[in-house]
């Protein structure tokens, strides 16, 4: 560096705004691919119209879980898979604001899973972002619902027995109005899914593949983070619009990414504004004809 | 720059110029910069930062045309491009 650099302030970058930059470094692996998905985070954030102090981020626990503690903004650090119940509890007292919760695939998806499944059945307006680096980083690379079938960690030495979870299929059965996958490499279209997600009404998920070299690339042979990004990358196609069930993580033949879900559908706080101001006529809404009932021929 | 085939409008594509900042302590040495710029901007430092990764360095400043991408793909917000007068 030349003398004058030296001498000249070095300017900022542009998300030190949104860091909480006295914490930075940050406390994941060198390579690690949730830090590429939380500066798409923040990008999303950075570009949004809504108020900075009516937007805020739960995390749980795990490597991603950390995340809430490196942004400037509102946000909580929860439990082991409560991210989602805390987030429905903030988002239902402050209904204007838009709450992201940002975890991984262990936390969201297993010890959180029924809080999952039910917030998207109810369809609470959240915005969950799920990154997903196939096992549990964190305490060591154990297996996760998300390891392919085959692949190795430390407590599958032989390689996992078990089918895994397809997470974006099980969003939409559950009703999410916007579900997507990105890989960490596809950035602006990930940063872009993250933006229409956070604009969606209802319970939408994005989730990102991305590296884990220390814990999950090193027992598979990838050990070089720039190996594994390059992998899944080079793996996925893209198919927009395809039904859910078949949009597979298929590392042989189709690592499916893409906007799968775009719906709309009453929220939660919809429905129960309805419901509470006596707003819904009687159920079933076509009414029950008694005598007309038990004349139809069971079978 | 180098096309396939000549673009109708080439005389009217601006191509912006950009000014690459390294923030060196925070860099993990990833490499994931230096192999996803298409300009050849960058290169592997032989020192080491604080923490004792290599880090990259702005080896062709001329050829960085802005586009931002070795910050977006930098897990570390080590890394940033700005907008340079051309
Ligand atoms: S263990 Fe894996 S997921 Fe956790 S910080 Fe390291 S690379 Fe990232
Ligand atoms: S802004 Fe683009 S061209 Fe310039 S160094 Fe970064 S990746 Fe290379
Ligand atoms: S992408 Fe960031 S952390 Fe990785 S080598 Fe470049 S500046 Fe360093």
């Amino acid at each position: 560096m030349s003398a004058q650099a030296q001498a000249a302030p070095q300017a900022a970058h542009p998300q030190d705004e949104l860091l909480r930059t006295d914490r930075i470094p940050h406390i994941w692996c060198s390579g690690c691919g949730i830090g590429i998905a939380f500066g798409s985070l923040m990008a999303a954030i950075a570009k949004c119209d809504t108020p900075r102090d009516d937007i805020s981020v739960v995390s749980g626990i795990g490597c991603t879980g950390r995340l809430a503690g490196y942004i400037h903004l509102d946000s909580f650090h929860t439990t082991h898979g409560r991210a989602i119940p805390f987030a429905t509890g903030l988002h239902l007292t402050r209904p204007q604001n838009k709450v992201i919760v940002a975890s991984g695939d262990g936390d969201l998806l297993a010890i959180g899973g029924n809080h999952f499944i039910h917030a998207a059945r109810r369809n609470v307006d959240l915005t969950v972002i799920c990154v997903n680096n196939f096992n549990y980083g964190m305490t060591g690379g154990q297996l996760a619902p998300s390891t392919p079938f085959g692949a190795k960690t430390t407590t599958t030495p032989m390689g996992s027995p078990d089918e895994p979870f397809n997470f974006c299929a099980l969003a939409a059965a559950c009703g999410a109005t916007y579900v997507a996958r990105w890989t960490a490499l596809h950035i602006r279209r990930l940063t872009t899914a993250i933006s229409e997600a956070m604009n969606k009404k209802g319970f939408s998920f994005v989730e990102v593949i991305a590296p884990c070299p220390t814990a999950f690339g090193r027992r598979n042979k990838i050990r070089r983070s720039l190996d594994l990004l390059r992998f899944y990358y080079e793996r996925s196609v893209v198919k927009n619009h395809l039904a859910p069930g078949e949009a597979t993580i298929d590392f042989d033949n189709k690592l499916v990414v893409g906007k799968f879900v775009d719906i709309e559908r009453p929220t939660y706080l919809d429905q129960y504004d309805m419901v509470n101001r006596g707003e819904l006529e009687a159920w079933p809404a076509t009414g029950v004809d008694a005598s007309a009932a038990g004349q139809r021929k069971a079978g | 720059m180098k096309f396939w085939r000549e673009p109708l409008d080439v005389g009217d594509i601006k191509v912006t110029k950009g000014k690459v900042t390294v923030v060196e302590e925070r860099c993990k040495g990833c490499e994931f910069c230096i192999s996803y710029c298409s300009r050849g901007v960058l290169a592997m430092s032989q020192t080491f930062n604080r923490k004792g990764y290599h880090f990259p360095e702005v080896v062709a400043p001329k050829l960085c045309v802005n586009c931002h991408f070795c910050e977006v793909i930098c897990p570390e917000f080590a890394i940033f491009s700005q907008e340079e007068d051309q």
